[in-house]
């Protein structure tokens, strides 16, 4: 089991880890002009409105790029798969790669959500689409 | 319309030695680093009335003035983005002069990076919010965060670790007859590159990464007509900028439409070459930030040296090695030389154009010292 830090839940990023808690991946809206934003910010770029409400994601997305997580000099068990996953929505996400071995990751493949308790913190995980339980 | 170019000079410089372990407090060696400049510049302490170091150093600009003996300063700035902002600490210290609010800046960073607190090892919690969306996915570390940013590179060229190599391979090569850098007389080859270990498989490897140091750097900058009058010669700054762009981010840059190239770097490149009325054709040495090799393949591009994809065949045909068309991080860079948080770049660039580095580029006359998203044209005249 990797060491996960626990977020630091502020202000403008509570709806998110609220929406993890229940299963749910969720984008900061802008409720003036509907502009998805993340990471989030207090007030729209584009119209510059202060309103805001939450989208909930498909949970659906391609891997954009990736690393493998480990300890440089002594490899473990912790190894963990961080990778930038691509929404259908058009927001990018950082998160982890599970459910698939190294040697098949590639860029492009087809991932979708689950919520997954890592180390006591609940995260969003996603796994490659359609690959079943 | 007021321009920078031309208008401030780099008058002096100053260091201390370059070290895994300096046995001194960092206001120390800032001090030393700072009373060298002046000394070398050819003024005294009560000269300076101005300063301007990285927000996150940690020599208060008051301690500063009682241990070198700076009498009044009017003017005090701090760059933020940590080496990103390398190169504007001299965009600052040069508004500064040219605007008139003061007279004589010292540029300064001084840390020890190395025997005290590393930044390349792991963070560890609580993280500050906005580190909330990496830090519980295991990216705690700038190689690991930069990684995921460069695999995009890679996939987009294929682009291979291998070709990472060649490049430090040549920072080594220019450290190795370099006697202020940590690979003094150590050069390495590309099969030593391969050999070392993973750091992020399948991205970095041990000889891809800076080299965390001790130690302390400083410039001066005054106005172009009175460094005229002082010892040595005047090394001109032709263009300083920075390249800020909406949403991008210093360490998790993953939010550009294209994240296989570096908007921040194109968009300085675009400001020094109008301000300093040049192109890429016209440099004759680039200094380039470099905590990791791949940002070097990055700004090649980003900087019209060669072309998208290009970099790994640019640097692999001998461009970037002295006496190529390039020569690039000619002390050895971060990875060669010593990590003074890309400052110490800034100071090649100088002895570039006075002529006086240890791996000398004839006719040096512009001189690139670029920090991704903060850079500078340094130049004669």
């Amino acid at each position: 089991m990797p060491h996960v830090v626990s977020p630091t839940v502020d202000r403008d990023d509570e709806f998110f880890w609220n929406g993890v808690k229940e299963g749910r991946l969720l984008v900061r809206r802008c409720a003036g002009c509907r502009r998805l934003q993340h990471p989030p910010s207090p007030m729209c770029p584009a119209c510059g409105s202060l309103e805001w409400d939450v989208q909930e994601l498909s949970g659906r997305g391609i891997l954009h790029s990736w690393i493998l997580s480990q300890h440089p000099s002594e490899p473990d068990d912790m190894a963990r798969i961080v990778a930038l996953v691509e929404l259908d929505e058009g927001v990018r996400l950082v998160s982890n790669l599970v459910g698939i071995d190294v040697p098949e990751v590639e860029n492009g493949l087809l991932l979708e959500v689950s919520f997954a308790e890592v180390d006591g913190i609940v995260l969003p995980q996603f796994r490659p689409a359609g690959g079943g339980a | 319309m007021p321009s920078i170019k031309g208008a401030a000079a780099i008058v002096g410089i100053g260091q201390t030695e370059f070290s895994k372990d300096s046995g001194r407090s960092e206001l120390q060696l800032c001090a030393e680093a700072v009373r060298a400049a002046i000394e070398d510049a050819g003024l005294e302490p009560a000269d300076v009335d101005g300063s301007v170091t990285f927000t996150i150093d940690p020599n208060d600009e008051l301690n500063l003035m009682r241990s070198v003996g700076i009498r009044e300063m009017r003017w005090t700035s701090r760059t933020p983005f940590g080496g990103g902002g390398s190169s504007a600490t001299i965009e600052h210290a040069a508004a500064a002069v040219v605007s008139g609010v003061a007279d004589v800046v010292v540029v300064y960073r001084a840390f020890n990076e190395r025997s005290g607190r590393r930044f390349g090892q792991p963070m560890a919690g609580p993280p500050p919010p906005a580190m909330n969306w990496y830090l519980p996915y295991g990216l705690d570390t700038p190689a690991k965060a930069y990684s995921l940013w460069f695999q995009r590179y890679m996939h987009r060229y294929g682009v291979t670790n291998e070709d990472f190599g060649r490049y430090s391979v040549v920072a080594r090569r220019h450290a190795a007859t370099n006697p202020n850098a940590w690979y003094y007389e150590r050069p390495i080859t590309l099969a030593d590159h391969q050999a070392s270990r993973w750091i992020v498989e399948p991205i970095l490897r041990l000889l891809d990464c800076c080299q965390e140091s001790d130690g302390g750097v400083a410039l001066i900058v005054t106005r172009a007509d009175r460094a005229k009058d002082l010892r040595r010669p005047p090394v001109t700054i032709q263009a300083a900028t920075q390249g800020n762009t909406i949403f991008g981010e210093t360490i998790f840059n993953y939010y550009h439409d294209d994240i296989s190239r570096f908007p921040e770097a194109e968009y300085t490149a675009r400001q020094l070459w109008e301000t300093a009325g040049i192109g890429p054709g016209d440099i004759d040495v680039a200094m380039i930030y470099e905590n990791f090799s791949p940002v070097v393949f990055y700004q090649l591009e980003a900087y019209g040296f060669c072309g998208p994809g290009e970099a790994k065949d640019f640097i692999a045909d001998g461009n970037i090695e002295i006496g190529g068309k390039l020569p690039v991080n000619t002390n050895g860079g971060l990875l060669g030389e010593g990590y003074i948080h890309g400052v110490n770049n800034i100071l090649e660039g100088v002895r570039q154009l006075r002529g006086d580095a240890v791996n000398q580029v004839d006719g040096a006359e512009l001189v690139l010292c670029s920090a991704g998203r903060s850079a500078v044209v340094l130049g004669l005249g």
